[in-house]
């Protein structure tokens, strides 16, 4: 065996050992959603059962935090796409000096920890007496979803040529026709994408909230506050679910970018 | 601005600077300068507000100063969290650089695809999955001792190292993409260039490879540090008496001491130290803020 | 100082496709050699099996005699110039070019020595400290030299570097690269589409097509006598008539065609009743008064006429239909026949070559 052959079986060996390292565990924890004994484990395995999905299913408590999660997740998106795009549209047209300026301050929320944000959310809020809540927790989440969106439609500006806005406006189009006509169909695909990560982002957040949410839940407080106070597999259920929801999203993600990459191939063969 | 209106109009442009303003002005810079003005005031019953004891003072700061346990969980936290960081880029650099130059394409597309289940299952799970995996009558001791390894279970949930398992667990993949990325972005004839002129392996990365991805590194190791020193789900998962997280003490002012004033000055603390790593960072690296956010 | 290349039986397979078909061919020290060829024929890839970047299906890249077979890039006597010219951007223009003294562990003072030196060589005097991005794309192309030059290379083996350039630096480019490499004596090896680099510069070229060496010969030697209809009429332009062979004597030919009969060199490949086609260069053809009888005439009809500056392109039209183009000097006090009017295009039978249409494909063999 030959240096190079052997180096690239030891990458091989790399790439599965840290595609092992990140899915086992999930595997584990999942798994132990299924097995029948009382401490979540998979080991000693005593035999599937669906008592903890059916756990599951009649708590209350787990309903409430879900349909939280879910408003508070929408309320997230609402705003902060429509921020965020706004951000990046006038952070491409400022001079130079002002947009790094601006720029600072719009990405600060993402190198800022979230327990920093949560508490600096509710004191402000507080001063004007709005107490925690939900939508504490919303305006909190937003102020560094914002900020992803804001990075993903800026990249995206960076491939738009200011020229067809031009263009748009000499045909007579009005400023609003130009944004609704040229400009926000070329920013789609990271406005989809922004709403994407930002309802993720809002879903998985713990720390925002934790500070914010008042006597409310949310999926990952219910979490949380389950972990602390008596381990049961009704977690593990849980965590299976959301595994099986995230592959599905994933694989219905892949299936449809392929499928528009190939009609994208397809176009440019019936180009030529 | 008057590009934007050129471009855009009057009245869309107000709406624009308006959202952003609100964004900018309400969501991020006057909550934390309210934070700031708070960490210097007193907790006190409401009669007293505005009375003679409300006035700005260090006393909150001193709480911590005069707090040897206090200091000691602050530099604990740096530490740790600064090992993480190192143990995250030593794991990805080498996997960034195989998947960006080495791997097919395709087959790294199938990869992140993969990598996308791990990443939006939330941290909360992904540090409950580690409490099982390292729990007494867990997985990982039953192989150990199955393969005869250890006689006898260890308590893995103890002092500071599963607390770093958990982190690099759940953080690493924030350091992966953005190497990934800075490194995706070299031209391959760089490397060949390098190689050519007679460089070897470990020099072509030390001299062509490592520069061109020190954005990338950059980013990465700040939002990775950032992550674990504010990380408040991981510690509570796996930390045990012996390894407390300077955030459980936040908390504990925020929820239990209900002194929101010593709260938000520990949390100023905490913004303090984030904001001195990312000018470390960009010091160190030479990078711009532009490079680490991207 | 330099070395030779021996290509020995070269194959190179990607799957079932085969980019480099059995090419045979030895590149002398000292030699500035081109690798001419439209894109897909292959000659990228041969630059990059003596590099050392890719290893040879089968056969053998020999440099000075030394069989390169699991020699990396790096421990090979060749210095790459790569299309993009890939200069790091991250290293001011002395540590690009000593990069490859660096590796080897040569002192800084000495480096630097070194650096100066080289920039006197390519011309570029005060640029040790700029950054790459600040040259210019001659610049740029002046440094790449330099760095691959550092490393005292055998051999130079160049990818297309000059085209990115504009035409005026370009051909500019091609009379300094001619004179580095005549400084040096290091063997060249260039890589190129563009047929006029590769004749203006080259002691020899090596055409290929479909992963094959068609022809390997001087500039002179490819031009005025290509081995086959590939070769011709990738390299200039050509009029080309389809016919039969009917006799044969000495190295000439007799040629019957629709458009009539005529006299030819006989090409390569080509024998007595093959059919085959005539090449015949537009400047060696020439316009007479229809009246004149001539050998290897055939009555035309001016079309158009195109002015180039130093010469001018007459196209004319045969009874046939076919278009065909006769190129003229420039020469105000002849000037060129106007539109419509009846002549004949004559040529020479030692300028026209009677030649097999195709080139020797991939898969010939």
């Amino acid at each position: 065996m030959n240096s190079q052959t052997f180096a690239k079986i030891t990458m091989r060996v790399y790439l599965a050992l840290f595609l092992a390292y990140m899915l086992l565990p999930l595997a584990i924890m999942g798994g132990a959603g299924l097995n029948n004994t009382r401490f979540p484990s998979v080991y000693p395995w005593v035999g599937i059962t669906d008592r903890w999905f059916i756990d599951l299913w009649n708590d209350q408590r787990m309903w409430g935090s879900v349909r939280n999660t879910t408003w508070v997740a929408l309320a997230v998106v609402f705003i902060s796409v429509p921020i965020g795009t706004a951000a990046a549209i006038l952070l491409n047209s400022v001079k130079p000096k002002v947009r790094s300026f601006l720029y600072g301050f719009m990405v600060a929320p993402i190198l800022t920890p979230g327990a920093v944000i949560g508490i600096s959310t509710l004191l402000f809020w507080n001063s004007f007496g709005v107490s925690a809540g939900l939508y504490l927790s919303v305006l909190g989440q937003v102020s560094f979803v914002a900020a992803y969106v804001m990075l993903l439609v800026l990249a995206r500006l960076q491939s738009f040529d200011p020229g067809l806005e031009e263009a748009a406006l000499d045909l007579g189009a009005s400023h609003g026709q130009v944004i609704r006509r040229i400009l926000v169909p070329h920013l789609y695909p990271a406005i989809g994408a922004g709403a994407i990560i930002a309802f993720f982002q809002s879903v998985e957040n713990f720390n925002v909230t934790l500070f914010t949410r008042g006597n409310s839940d949310t999926l990952t407080v219910y979490v949380g506050s389950k972990i602390r106070s008596g381990i049961t597999p009704t977690i593990n259920a849980l965590a299976l679910l959301l595994i099986v929801v995230t592959v599905i999203c994933a694989v219905t993600y892949e299936v449809l970018r392929r499928r528009a990459e190939k009609r994208a191939a397809a176009l440019v063969v019936a180009e030529d | 601005m008057q590009e934007l209106i050129r471009r855009y109009g009057i009245s869309l442009s107000v709406m624009m600077a308006a959202m952003t303003a609100f964004w900018l002005l309400a969501l991020v810079v006057i909550p934390n300068l309210v934070l700031f003005k708070f960490s210097f005031r007193l907790y006190l019953p409401v009669d007293q507000l505005g009375g003679p004891n409300d006035v700005y003072t260090l006393k909150n700061y001193v709480t911590f100063f005069n707090s040897p346990i206090h200091i000691n969980v602050f530099f604990l936290t740096i530490l740790y969290s600064s090992l993480v960081t190192i143990i995250c880029l030593a794991i990805t650099y080498p996997l960034a650089y195989i998947l960006a130059k080495v791997l097919k394409p395709t087959d790294t597309a199938t990869f992140f695809l993969v990598l996308l289940i791990p990443l939006w299952v939330s941290e909360i799970l992904r540090s409950f999955a580690w409490f099982i995996i390292l729990s007494m009558q867990g997985p990982l001791n039953a192989i150990l001792t199955g393969i005869g390894l250890i006689d006898k279970p260890i308590r893995w949930i103890s002092g500071f190292q599963s607390v770093v398992i958990g982190l690099v667990y759940a953080y690493i993949l924030f350091m992966l993409f953005p190497i990934y990325n800075a490194i995706q972005a070299l031209d391959t004839n760089q490397i060949e260039a390098s190689q050519d002129l007679g460089a070897s392996t470990w020099r072509t990365h030390w001299r062509v490879v490592i520069p061109h991805a020190k954005p990338g590194i950059a980013s990465g190791c700040v939002m990775v540090f950032m992550l674990c020193a504010g990380s408040v789900v991981v510690p509570t998962t796996l930390a045990s008496t012996n390894s407390r997280w300077f955030t459980e003490i936040i908390q504990q002012w925020m929820f239990e001491g209900l002194d929101w004033n010593v709260g938000s000055a520990y949390a100023f603390l905490l913004l303090a130290l984030c904001i001195l790593f990312v000018s470390l960072v960009m010091r160190v690296l030479n990078v711009r803020l532009v490079d680490i956010a991207k | 100082m330099s070395e030779d290349v021996h290509l020995s039986q070269i194959c190179m397979d990607f799957g079932s496709f085969r980019a480099v078909n059995n090419v045979e061919v030895t590149i002398k020290p000292g030699e500035f050699f081109s690798f001419l060829g439209p894109s897909g024929c292959g000659k990228t890839t041969i630059l990059r099996l003596i590099s050392g970047f890719m290893e040879p299906t089968q056969g053998a890249v020999k440099i000075g005699g030394k069989d390169m077979k699991g020699i990396r890039p790096n421990a090979r006597p060749t210095a790459l110039i790569f299309q993009n010219l890939a200069l790091f951007p991250l290293m001011p223009v002395w540590e690009n070019i000593t990069f490859g003294l660096e590796v080897r562990g040569v002192s800084k003072e000495i480096r630097r020595a070194k650096a100066e030196e080289l920039l006197q060589l390519v011309d570029l005097h005060d640029s040790a400290d700029k950054r790459v991005s600040q040259l210019s794309g001659g610049q740029k192309q002046r440094v790449a030299i330099a760095r691959a030059l550092a490393v005292e290379p055998k051999v130079m083996l160049l990818d297309e570097p000059l085209s990115a350039l504009d035409l005026k630096l370009r051909q500019h480019m091609r009379a300094e690269l001619r004179a580095i490499q005549k400084r040096t004596g290091v063997t060249f090896i260039y890589i190129t589409h563009d047929q006029g680099e590769a004749l203006a510069m080259s002691d020899r070229v090596g055409v290929m097509s479909q992963g094959v060496l068609q022809q390997v010969a001087t500039p002179q030697e490819i031009y005025n006598n290509p081995v086959n209809g590939f070769v011709a009429s990738f390299v200039g332009e050509n009029n080309v008539i389809a016919g039969k062979v009917t006799s044969v004597s000495g190295g000439m030919a007799q040629f019957e065609t629709a458009k009539g009969s005529f006299q030819a060199k006989l090409g390569a490949a080509v024998g007595m009743g093959d059919e085959a086609k005539l090449f015949v260069r537009p400047e060696f053809c020439s316009l007479r008064p229809a009246n004149e009888a001539k050998v290897n005439s055939i009555p035309v009809e001016v079309t158009e006429i195109a002015f180039e500056g130093n010469f001018v392109n007459v196209f004319v039209r045969d009874q046939a239909g076919d278009t065909h183009m006769v190129q003229v000097q420039n020469d105000p006090s002849v000037p060129p026949p106007a539109p419509h009017t009846a002549c004949q295009m004559v040529f020479n039978p030692e300028s026209c070559m009677i030649l097999s249409e195709a080139a020797t494909s991939r898969h010939g063999h």
